[in-house]
Protein backbone atom coordinates (compact mmCIF):
# COMPACT_ATOMS: atom_id res chain seq x y z
CA UNK A 1 0.00 0.00 0.00
CA UNK A 2 1.48 3.30 -1.07
CA UNK A 3 2.03 5.84 1.68
CA UNK A 4 0.16 9.11 1.16
CA UNK A 5 2.42 11.93 0.04
CA UNK A 6 4.07 13.98 2.77
CA UNK A 7 3.11 17.51 3.60
CA UNK A 8 5.34 20.01 1.85
CA UNK A 9 8.01 21.28 4.23
CA UNK A 10 9.77 24.62 3.92
CA UNK A 11 13.52 24.77 3.35
CA UNK A 12 15.24 24.39 6.69
CA UNK A 13 16.93 27.75 6.97
CA UNK A 14 18.94 28.77 10.01
CA UNK A 15 15.95 30.84 11.11
CA UNK A 16 13.54 27.93 10.86
CA UNK A 17 15.62 25.14 12.37
CA UNK A 18 15.01 26.07 16.05
CA UNK A 19 11.24 25.89 15.42
CA UNK A 20 11.46 22.26 14.30
CA UNK A 21 14.18 21.34 16.82
CA UNK A 22 12.04 22.76 19.62
CA UNK A 23 9.00 20.86 18.36
CA UNK A 24 10.95 17.62 18.64
CA UNK A 25 11.43 18.47 22.32
CA UNK A 26 7.79 19.37 22.82
CA UNK A 27 8.36 23.13 22.91
CA UNK A 28 7.09 25.98 20.76
CA UNK A 29 10.24 27.95 19.99
CA UNK A 30 9.93 31.20 18.05
CA UNK A 31 12.36 33.74 16.66
CA UNK A 32 12.73 36.85 18.80
CA UNK A 33 14.29 40.15 17.79
CA UNK A 34 17.48 40.76 19.79
CA UNK A 35 16.89 44.48 19.65
CA UNK A 36 13.18 45.15 20.27
CA UNK A 37 12.25 41.70 21.64
CA UNK A 38 9.29 41.20 19.30
CA UNK A 39 8.56 37.60 18.40
CA UNK A 40 8.00 36.86 14.72
CA UNK A 41 6.70 33.96 12.67
CA UNK A 42 7.39 32.72 10.08
CA UNK A 43 11.03 33.43 10.81
CA UNK A 44 12.92 35.76 8.57
CA UNK A 45 16.30 37.45 8.53
CA UNK A 46 15.37 40.87 9.77
CA UNK A 47 12.83 42.27 12.19
CA UNK A 48 9.92 43.82 10.33
CA UNK A 49 9.23 45.99 13.37
CA UNK A 50 12.60 47.65 14.05
CA UNK A 51 14.79 46.46 11.17
CA UNK A 52 17.44 44.75 13.28
CA UNK A 53 19.21 41.70 11.83
CA UNK A 54 20.14 40.05 15.13
CA UNK A 55 17.74 37.57 16.66
CA UNK A 56 17.52 34.88 19.27
CA UNK A 57 15.12 32.00 19.74
CA UNK A 58 12.99 31.52 22.80
CA UNK A 59 10.21 29.21 23.93
CA UNK A 60 6.75 30.75 24.21
CA UNK A 61 3.81 29.74 26.34
CA UNK A 62 1.95 28.07 23.49
CA UNK A 63 -1.27 29.67 24.72
CA UNK A 64 -3.35 31.97 22.58
CA UNK A 65 -6.69 32.62 20.96
CA UNK A 66 -8.11 32.17 17.48
CA UNK A 67 -8.26 35.47 15.55
CA UNK A 68 -9.83 33.86 12.52
CA UNK A 69 -10.04 30.46 10.91
CA UNK A 70 -11.09 28.68 7.74
CA UNK A 71 -12.18 25.15 6.97
CA UNK A 72 -10.48 23.90 3.82
CA UNK A 73 -12.58 21.60 1.64
CA UNK A 74 -10.54 21.71 -1.57
CA UNK A 75 -7.71 19.23 -1.92
CA UNK A 76 -4.90 21.57 -2.98
CA UNK A 77 -2.14 19.06 -2.34
CA UNK A 78 -2.34 15.26 -2.19
CA UNK A 79 -0.93 15.20 1.35
CA UNK A 80 -4.16 16.78 2.55
CA UNK A 81 -6.55 14.50 0.66
CA UNK A 82 -7.18 12.39 3.75
CA UNK A 83 -7.42 15.44 6.02
CA UNK A 84 -10.11 17.57 4.31
CA UNK A 85 -12.04 19.23 5.70
CA UNK A 86 -9.39 20.64 8.01
CA UNK A 87 -8.99 23.86 10.00
CA UNK A 88 -6.36 26.51 9.39
CA UNK A 89 -6.36 29.31 11.93
CA UNK A 90 -4.67 32.63 12.57
CA UNK A 91 -3.79 32.48 16.25
CA UNK A 92 -2.64 35.35 18.46
CA UNK A 93 -0.34 34.02 21.14
CA UNK A 94 -0.19 35.57 24.62
CA UNK A 95 3.18 37.04 23.63
CA UNK A 96 1.44 39.08 20.90
CA UNK A 97 2.75 37.32 17.83
CA UNK A 98 0.18 36.02 15.33
CA UNK A 99 0.86 32.80 13.49
CA UNK A 100 -0.87 30.40 11.11
CA UNK A 101 -1.42 26.84 12.20
CA UNK A 102 -3.87 23.94 12.20
CA UNK A 103 -6.42 23.36 14.95
CA UNK A 104 -7.02 19.73 15.80
CA UNK A 105 -8.92 17.78 18.40
CA UNK A 106 -12.23 19.48 17.66
CA UNK A 107 -14.83 19.15 14.92
CA UNK A 108 -14.43 22.00 12.42
CA UNK A 109 -18.05 23.05 12.98
CA UNK A 110 -17.29 23.68 16.66
CA UNK A 111 -14.40 26.06 16.13
CA UNK A 112 -15.04 29.72 17.01
CA UNK A 113 -13.21 33.00 16.72
CA UNK A 114 -11.89 33.98 20.13
CA UNK A 115 -11.59 30.35 21.24
CA UNK A 116 -8.61 29.78 23.56
CA UNK A 117 -6.10 27.29 22.21
CA UNK A 118 -2.84 25.72 23.29
CA UNK A 119 0.01 24.22 21.33
CA UNK A 120 0.37 20.50 20.84
CA UNK A 121 2.57 18.50 18.55
CA UNK A 122 1.69 16.34 15.56
CA UNK A 123 3.87 13.64 14.08
CA UNK A 124 4.19 14.00 10.35
CA UNK A 125 5.76 11.50 7.97
CA UNK A 126 9.37 10.72 8.58
CA UNK A 127 10.51 12.18 11.86
CA UNK A 128 9.05 15.65 11.48
CA UNK A 129 7.16 16.96 14.47
CA UNK A 130 4.91 19.92 13.73
CA UNK A 131 3.45 22.33 16.28
CA UNK A 132 -0.32 22.60 15.92
CA UNK A 133 -3.06 23.79 18.28
CA UNK A 134 -5.99 22.32 20.17
CA UNK A 135 -8.75 23.86 22.28
CA UNK A 136 -7.59 24.94 25.72
CA UNK A 137 -9.36 25.76 28.94
CA UNK A 138 -10.13 29.49 29.08
CA UNK A 139 -7.30 31.77 30.32
CA UNK B 1 1.34 70.32 -12.81
CA UNK B 2 -1.85 68.28 -12.77
CA UNK B 3 -2.19 65.08 -14.72
CA UNK B 4 -5.96 65.37 -14.67
CA UNK B 5 -7.35 64.65 -18.13
CA UNK B 6 -3.96 64.77 -19.86
CA UNK B 7 -4.42 61.26 -21.25
CA UNK B 8 -7.23 59.02 -22.40
CA UNK B 9 -7.98 55.40 -23.16
CA UNK B 10 -8.69 55.21 -26.88
CA UNK B 11 -8.69 51.50 -27.63
CA UNK B 12 -10.05 48.41 -25.92
CA UNK B 13 -9.37 44.90 -27.19
CA UNK B 14 -10.72 41.74 -25.63
CA UNK B 15 -10.42 38.12 -26.69
CA UNK B 16 -13.20 35.61 -26.02
CA UNK B 17 -13.06 34.65 -22.35
CA UNK B 18 -13.06 31.43 -20.39
CA UNK B 19 -12.52 28.08 -22.02
CA UNK B 20 -10.78 29.65 -24.99
CA UNK B 21 -8.12 27.40 -26.47
CA UNK B 22 -7.31 29.50 -29.52
CA UNK B 23 -3.83 30.02 -28.13
CA UNK B 24 -1.67 27.60 -26.16
CA UNK B 25 0.06 30.26 -24.05
CA UNK B 26 -0.64 33.72 -22.62
CA UNK B 27 1.43 35.64 -25.19
CA UNK B 28 -0.93 34.54 -27.95
CA UNK B 29 -3.89 35.98 -26.06
CA UNK B 30 -1.87 39.14 -25.38
CA UNK B 31 -1.02 39.61 -29.03
CA UNK B 32 -4.61 39.09 -30.10
CA UNK B 33 -5.84 41.56 -27.49
CA UNK B 34 -3.34 44.19 -28.68
CA UNK B 35 -4.40 43.76 -32.30
CA UNK B 36 -8.07 44.09 -31.33
CA UNK B 37 -7.34 47.21 -29.27
CA UNK B 38 -5.43 48.82 -32.13
CA UNK B 39 -8.29 48.10 -34.53
CA UNK B 40 -10.76 49.49 -31.99
CA UNK B 41 -8.73 52.70 -31.79
CA UNK B 42 -8.15 52.94 -35.52
CA UNK B 43 -4.39 52.70 -34.92
CA UNK B 44 -1.73 50.40 -36.26
CA UNK B 45 1.10 48.48 -34.62
CA UNK B 46 3.55 51.15 -35.82
CA UNK B 47 1.72 53.78 -33.77
CA UNK B 48 2.75 52.11 -30.53
CA UNK B 49 5.81 53.39 -28.71
CA UNK B 50 4.97 51.89 -25.32
CA UNK B 51 4.23 48.32 -24.26
CA UNK B 52 3.33 47.37 -20.71
CA UNK B 53 2.52 43.76 -19.84
CA UNK B 54 0.91 42.26 -16.75
CA UNK B 55 1.15 38.45 -16.71
CA UNK B 56 -1.28 36.12 -14.94
CA UNK B 57 -0.57 32.91 -13.12
CA UNK B 58 1.05 31.07 -16.03
CA UNK B 59 4.78 31.65 -15.78
CA UNK B 60 5.99 34.61 -17.79
CA UNK B 61 9.43 35.28 -19.20
CA UNK B 62 10.50 37.15 -16.08
CA UNK B 63 13.97 38.15 -17.21
CA UNK B 64 12.90 39.85 -20.40
CA UNK B 65 9.67 41.39 -19.18
CA UNK B 66 7.50 42.49 -22.06
CA UNK B 67 10.28 42.02 -24.61
CA UNK B 68 9.11 38.56 -25.72
CA UNK B 69 5.74 40.07 -26.52
CA UNK B 70 7.34 42.98 -28.37
CA UNK B 71 9.35 40.59 -30.52
CA UNK B 72 6.42 38.27 -31.14
CA UNK B 73 4.43 41.20 -32.50
CA UNK B 74 7.30 42.70 -34.44
CA UNK B 75 7.00 46.03 -32.66
CA UNK B 76 9.99 48.30 -33.22
CA UNK B 77 11.43 51.35 -31.52
CA UNK B 78 9.57 51.35 -28.24
CA UNK B 79 10.28 54.20 -25.82
CA UNK B 80 8.58 52.62 -22.81
CA UNK B 81 8.32 49.04 -21.61
CA UNK B 82 7.86 47.11 -18.41
CA UNK B 83 6.37 43.93 -17.02
CA UNK B 84 4.24 45.08 -14.12
CA UNK B 85 3.44 42.76 -11.26
CA UNK B 86 1.11 44.05 -8.57
CA UNK B 87 -1.58 41.40 -8.72
CA UNK B 88 -4.95 42.76 -9.70
CA UNK B 89 -3.70 46.32 -9.16
CA UNK B 90 -1.41 45.89 -12.18
CA UNK B 91 -4.00 47.03 -14.73
CA UNK B 92 -4.48 50.36 -12.97
CA UNK B 93 -0.75 50.62 -12.37
CA UNK B 94 -0.05 50.10 -16.09
CA UNK B 95 -2.49 52.84 -17.09
CA UNK B 96 -0.92 55.17 -14.51
CA UNK B 97 2.60 54.43 -15.69
CA UNK B 98 1.54 55.01 -19.30
CA UNK B 99 -0.27 58.23 -18.42
CA UNK B 100 2.67 59.65 -16.51
CA UNK B 101 5.10 58.81 -19.32
CA UNK B 102 2.82 60.34 -21.95
CA UNK B 103 2.27 63.49 -19.89
CA UNK B 104 6.04 63.77 -19.44
CA UNK B 105 6.65 63.46 -23.14
CA UNK B 106 8.44 60.14 -22.81
CA UNK B 107 5.96 58.15 -24.87
CA UNK B 108 2.94 58.89 -27.01
CA UNK B 109 0.84 55.75 -27.44
CA UNK B 110 1.07 52.90 -24.96
CA UNK B 111 -0.51 49.44 -25.03
CA UNK B 112 -1.31 48.05 -21.59
CA UNK B 113 -2.09 44.35 -21.76
CA UNK B 114 -3.01 41.48 -19.43
CA UNK B 115 -3.29 37.87 -20.55
CA UNK B 116 -3.48 34.45 -18.93
CA UNK B 117 -4.04 30.85 -19.91
CA UNK B 118 -4.56 28.77 -16.77
CA UNK B 119 -6.97 26.32 -18.44
CA UNK B 120 -5.67 23.45 -20.57
CA UNK B 121 -7.80 22.01 -23.36
CA UNK B 122 -9.33 18.55 -22.82
CA UNK B 123 -6.84 17.10 -25.28
CA UNK B 124 -3.99 18.20 -23.00
CA UNK B 125 -5.56 16.85 -19.83
CA UNK B 126 -8.11 19.58 -19.26
CA UNK B 127 -6.45 20.73 -16.07
CA UNK B 128 -5.93 24.07 -14.46
CA UNK B 129 -2.45 25.29 -13.65
CA UNK B 130 -1.63 25.47 -9.99
CA UNK B 131 -1.48 29.11 -9.11
CA UNK B 132 -3.63 31.45 -7.08
CA UNK B 133 -5.87 28.45 -6.65
CA UNK B 134 -3.19 26.31 -5.15
CA UNK B 135 -0.07 28.33 -4.49
CA UNK B 136 1.37 28.58 -1.02
CA UNK B 137 4.73 29.71 0.23
CA UNK B 138 6.89 27.97 2.77
CA UNK B 139 5.31 27.14 6.09
CA UNK B 140 1.79 28.04 4.86
CA UNK B 141 1.89 25.00 2.59
CA UNK B 142 2.91 22.82 5.54
CA UNK B 143 -0.24 23.89 7.35
CA UNK B 144 -2.43 23.50 4.26
CA UNK B 145 -3.03 27.23 3.77
CA UNK B 146 -3.21 27.25 -0.02
CA UNK B 147 -4.41 29.81 -2.49
CA UNK B 148 -6.13 33.14 -2.60
CA UNK B 149 -9.48 31.64 -1.57
CA UNK B 150 -8.00 30.60 1.76
CA UNK B 151 -6.53 34.04 2.33
CA UNK B 152 -9.81 35.84 1.61
CA UNK B 153 -11.79 33.23 3.56
CA UNK B 154 -9.68 34.12 6.59
CA UNK B 155 -10.59 37.80 6.09
CA UNK B 156 -14.26 36.94 5.52
CA UNK B 157 -14.51 34.93 8.74
CA UNK B 158 -12.97 37.76 10.75
CA UNK B 159 -15.33 40.27 9.08
CA UNK B 160 -18.34 38.07 9.90
CA UNK B 161 -17.16 37.68 13.50
CA UNK B 162 -16.36 41.33 14.15
CA UNK B 163 -19.19 42.98 12.21
CA UNK B 164 -21.88 40.30 11.87
CA UNK B 165 -21.62 40.11 8.08
CA UNK B 166 -23.73 37.20 6.85
CA UNK B 167 -23.71 34.68 4.03
CA UNK B 168 -26.97 36.21 2.85
CA UNK B 169 -25.11 39.51 2.36
CA UNK B 170 -22.16 37.88 0.56
CA UNK B 171 -24.66 36.00 -1.60
CA UNK B 172 -26.41 39.27 -2.45
CA UNK B 173 -23.21 40.49 -4.07
CA UNK B 174 -22.90 37.25 -6.07
CA UNK B 175 -26.52 37.39 -7.23
CA UNK B 176 -26.40 41.07 -8.22
CA UNK B 177 -23.32 40.54 -10.36
CA UNK B 178 -24.80 37.43 -11.94
CA UNK B 179 -27.83 39.52 -12.92
CA UNK B 180 -25.56 42.06 -14.64
CA UNK B 181 -23.70 39.21 -16.36
CA UNK B 182 -27.00 37.90 -17.68
CA UNK B 183 -27.19 41.19 -19.65
CA UNK B 184 -23.60 40.94 -20.94
CA UNK B 185 -23.14 38.75 -24.04
CA UNK B 186 -19.38 38.59 -23.37
CA UNK B 187 -19.83 37.27 -19.83
CA UNK B 188 -18.94 33.63 -19.15
CA UNK B 189 -22.08 33.34 -17.02
CA UNK B 190 -24.35 35.16 -19.51
CA UNK B 191 -26.63 32.17 -19.93
CA UNK B 192 -26.63 30.95 -16.31
CA UNK B 193 -28.79 32.44 -13.60
CA UNK B 194 -28.09 32.16 -9.88
CA UNK B 195 -30.54 31.98 -7.00
CA UNK B 196 -29.87 32.51 -3.32
CA UNK B 197 -30.70 28.85 -2.66
CA UNK B 198 -28.12 27.81 -5.24
CA UNK B 199 -25.59 30.17 -3.68
CA UNK B 200 -26.09 28.78 -0.17
CA UNK B 201 -25.94 25.17 -1.31
CA UNK B 202 -22.90 25.58 -3.56
CA UNK B 203 -19.91 23.63 -2.36
CA UNK B 204 -17.45 25.03 0.16
CA UNK B 205 -14.07 26.06 -1.15
CA UNK B 206 -12.57 27.32 2.12
CA UNK B 207 -15.29 28.08 4.65
CA UNK B 208 -16.78 30.59 4.92
CA UNK B 209 -16.45 30.98 1.13
CA UNK B 210 -18.73 28.98 -1.15
CA UNK B 211 -18.03 28.32 -4.83
CA UNK B 212 -20.13 31.35 -5.82
CA UNK B 213 -18.18 33.61 -3.49
CA UNK B 214 -15.17 33.02 -5.73
CA UNK B 215 -14.28 34.47 -9.11
CA UNK B 216 -14.22 32.57 -12.39
CA UNK B 217 -11.21 31.02 -14.12
CA UNK B 218 -10.49 32.40 -17.59
CA UNK B 219 -8.15 32.10 -20.52
CA UNK B 220 -7.99 35.34 -22.45
CA UNK B 221 -6.41 38.72 -22.87
CA UNK B 222 -7.39 42.39 -22.61
CA UNK B 223 -5.52 45.43 -23.87
CA UNK B 224 -6.18 49.14 -23.47
CA UNK B 225 -4.37 51.78 -25.52
CA UNK B 226 -3.50 55.03 -23.73
CA UNK B 227 -2.52 58.23 -25.54
CA UNK B 228 -2.64 61.99 -25.03
CA UNK B 229 -5.98 63.71 -24.69
CA UNK B 230 -5.17 65.78 -27.79
CA UNK B 231 -4.54 62.71 -29.92
CA UNK B 232 -7.53 60.93 -28.42
CA UNK B 233 -9.94 63.45 -29.84
CA UNK B 234 -8.89 62.49 -33.42
CA UNK B 235 -9.42 58.76 -33.05
CA UNK B 236 -12.30 56.36 -33.66
CA UNK B 237 -13.95 56.03 -30.28
CA UNK B 238 -15.16 58.50 -27.66
CA UNK B 239 -12.13 59.13 -25.44
CA UNK B 240 -12.21 57.76 -21.92
CA UNK B 241 -10.21 60.40 -20.07
CA UNK B 242 -7.99 59.49 -17.16
CA UNK B 243 -8.97 62.16 -14.65
CA UNK B 244 -7.46 60.70 -11.48
CA UNK B 245 -4.99 57.99 -10.49
CA UNK B 246 -3.66 56.64 -7.23
CA UNK B 247 -2.31 53.57 -5.47
CA UNK B 248 -2.44 52.29 -1.90
CA UNK B 249 -0.55 49.35 -0.38
CA UNK B 250 -1.05 49.37 3.39
CA UNK B 251 1.09 46.43 4.54
CA UNK B 252 0.35 44.74 7.85
CA UNK B 253 -2.23 42.01 8.42
CA UNK B 254 -5.52 42.28 6.52
CA UNK B 255 -7.09 39.68 8.83
CA UNK B 256 -6.71 42.23 11.61
CA UNK B 257 -7.29 45.46 9.68
CA UNK B 258 -10.12 44.09 7.50
CA UNK B 259 -9.15 46.88 5.10
CA UNK B 260 -7.58 47.27 1.66
CA UNK B 261 -5.51 50.12 0.20
CA UNK B 262 -8.49 52.12 -1.09
CA UNK B 263 -8.32 54.81 1.62
CA UNK B 264 -4.75 55.65 0.57
CA UNK B 265 -5.32 55.33 -3.19
CA UNK B 266 -8.55 57.30 -3.32
CA UNK B 267 -7.03 60.28 -1.58
CA UNK B 268 -4.54 60.73 -4.42
CA UNK B 269 -6.96 59.84 -7.23
CA UNK B 270 -9.95 61.87 -6.07
CA UNK B 271 -7.78 64.94 -5.36
CA UNK B 272 -6.27 64.73 -8.84
CA UNK B 273 -9.67 64.38 -10.45
CA UNK B 274 -11.33 66.93 -8.19
CA UNK B 275 -14.19 64.58 -7.36
CA UNK B 276 -16.02 63.14 -4.39
CA UNK B 277 -17.55 59.71 -4.00
CA UNK B 278 -21.06 61.01 -4.69
CA UNK B 279 -20.00 62.29 -8.13
CA UNK B 280 -19.60 58.83 -9.63
CA UNK B 281 -22.23 57.55 -12.05
CA UNK B 282 -20.91 54.03 -12.29
CA UNK B 283 -18.52 51.96 -10.17
CA UNK B 284 -16.29 49.00 -11.05
CA UNK B 285 -14.70 47.40 -8.00
CA UNK B 286 -12.25 44.50 -8.15
CA UNK B 287 -14.17 41.40 -7.13
CA UNK B 288 -11.96 38.34 -6.80
CA UNK B 289 -14.32 37.30 -3.99
CA UNK B 290 -17.64 38.63 -2.67
CA UNK B 291 -15.92 39.75 0.57
CA UNK B 292 -13.50 41.87 -1.49
CA UNK B 293 -16.43 43.93 -2.78
CA UNK B 294 -17.83 44.47 0.70
CA UNK B 295 -14.49 45.53 2.17
CA UNK B 296 -13.76 47.80 -0.79
CA UNK B 297 -17.16 49.54 -0.59
CA UNK B 298 -16.39 50.29 3.06
CA UNK B 299 -12.88 51.54 2.32
CA UNK B 300 -14.00 53.93 -0.42
CA UNK B 301 -16.50 55.38 2.04
CA UNK B 302 -19.75 54.19 0.48
CA UNK B 303 -20.55 53.14 4.04
CA UNK B 304 -18.74 52.90 7.37
CA UNK B 305 -16.23 50.13 8.14
CA UNK B 306 -18.19 47.04 9.04
CA UNK B 307 -21.41 48.25 7.40
CA UNK B 308 -20.66 46.71 3.99
CA UNK B 309 -22.94 43.73 4.61
CA UNK B 310 -26.12 45.73 5.29
CA UNK B 311 -25.11 48.26 2.59
CA UNK B 312 -25.31 45.72 -0.24
CA UNK B 313 -28.79 44.53 0.70
CA UNK B 314 -32.19 46.13 0.20
CA UNK B 315 -32.03 46.15 -3.58
CA UNK B 316 -29.16 48.58 -3.81
CA UNK B 317 -27.13 46.38 -6.18
CA UNK B 318 -28.01 44.73 -9.49
CA UNK B 319 -29.55 46.08 -12.69
CA UNK B 320 -32.69 47.19 -10.81
CA UNK B 321 -30.72 48.85 -8.03
CA UNK B 322 -29.58 52.35 -7.18
CA UNK B 323 -25.79 51.73 -7.30
CA UNK B 324 -24.52 50.58 -10.72
CA UNK B 325 -21.70 48.35 -9.49
CA UNK B 326 -19.74 45.83 -11.58
CA UNK B 327 -22.17 46.28 -14.41
CA UNK B 328 -20.68 43.59 -16.65
CA UNK B 329 -20.82 40.88 -14.02
CA UNK B 330 -17.27 41.34 -12.79
CA UNK B 331 -14.74 38.65 -12.08
CA UNK B 332 -17.42 36.72 -10.27
CA UNK B 333 -19.67 36.28 -13.30
CA UNK B 334 -18.15 37.83 -16.46
CA UNK B 335 -14.46 36.98 -16.79
CA UNK B 336 -11.35 36.79 -14.58
CA UNK B 337 -8.82 39.02 -16.25
CA UNK B 338 -7.62 40.44 -12.93
CA UNK B 339 -7.63 44.27 -12.94
CA UNK B 340 -8.59 44.39 -16.60
CA UNK B 341 -12.05 43.10 -15.71
CA UNK B 342 -13.26 46.21 -13.87
CA UNK B 343 -11.19 48.48 -16.16
CA UNK B 344 -12.65 47.07 -19.38
CA UNK B 345 -16.21 47.43 -18.13
CA UNK B 346 -15.44 50.97 -16.99
CA UNK B 347 -14.24 51.89 -20.48
CA UNK B 348 -17.30 50.28 -22.07
CA UNK B 349 -19.71 52.13 -19.77
CA UNK B 350 -18.05 55.55 -20.11
CA UNK B 351 -18.11 55.19 -23.91
CA UNK B 352 -21.79 54.25 -23.82
CA UNK B 353 -21.13 50.85 -25.40
CA UNK B 354 -22.82 48.77 -22.70
CA UNK B 355 -25.81 47.71 -24.80
CA UNK B 356 -28.54 46.14 -22.68
CA UNK B 357 -26.56 46.82 -19.52
CA UNK B 358 -25.64 50.44 -20.31
CA UNK B 359 -26.05 52.74 -17.33
CA UNK B 360 -27.99 55.82 -18.57
CA UNK B 361 -25.72 58.39 -16.88
CA UNK B 362 -22.11 57.44 -17.50
CA UNK B 363 -19.90 60.50 -17.33
CA UNK B 364 -17.77 59.51 -14.36
CA UNK B 365 -16.58 56.02 -13.44
CA UNK B 366 -14.58 54.67 -10.48
CA UNK B 367 -12.33 51.68 -11.22
CA UNK B 368 -10.43 49.78 -8.55
CA UNK B 369 -7.72 47.15 -8.76
CA UNK B 370 -6.64 44.85 -5.92
CA UNK B 371 -3.89 42.27 -5.53
CA UNK B 372 -2.66 39.70 -3.03
CA UNK B 373 -4.88 39.48 0.05
CA UNK B 374 -6.06 43.11 0.11
CA UNK B 375 -2.34 43.83 -0.36
CA UNK B 376 -2.15 46.16 -3.35
CA UNK B 377 -4.68 48.68 -4.62
CA UNK B 378 -5.12 50.99 -7.59
CA UNK B 379 -7.74 53.66 -8.19
CA UNK B 380 -8.62 55.18 -11.56
CA UNK B 381 -11.14 57.93 -12.13
CA UNK B 382 -12.36 57.75 -15.74
CA UNK B 383 -14.53 60.35 -17.43
CA UNK B 384 -16.35 61.01 -20.69
CA UNK B 385 -15.24 64.64 -20.64
CA UNK B 386 -12.41 66.70 -19.15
Amino acid sequence: MAASPSRPLPSLTAELKPFFDGAREGRLVLQKCASCSKFRFPPQELCDHCGAWESTFAPVSGRGEILSFIVVHQVYHPAFAALVPYVVARIRLREGVVLTSNVIGIAPAQVRCGMPVEVTFAQLDGDTILPVFRPAPAA
Amino acid sequence: MSLRGKTAIVGLGMTAMGRNFNHSAPLGFAAEAIQRALADAGLSRDDLDGLLYSPGVVAADQINGAFSLQQMMGIKNLRLTAMMVAGGASAGAMVMHAAQAIAAGMASTVACVFADAPLSPPSAGGGRSSDNFGRAQGINATYGMFGAASGYAMVARAHMHRFGTTHEQLGTVALAQRAWANLNPDAQMHDRTLTMAEYHSSRWISEPLHLYDCCLVSNGGICVIVTSAERARDLRKPPVYVLGMGQGHPGGDPVQTLSCGAPIAKRTAFAMAGVELKDFDVVQLYDCFTITVIVTLEDYGFCAKGEGGPFVTGGRLGPEGTLPLNTGGGELSAYYMWGMTPLSEGVIQVRGEGGKRQVPKHNLCLVSGNGGILSTHSTLVLGASV
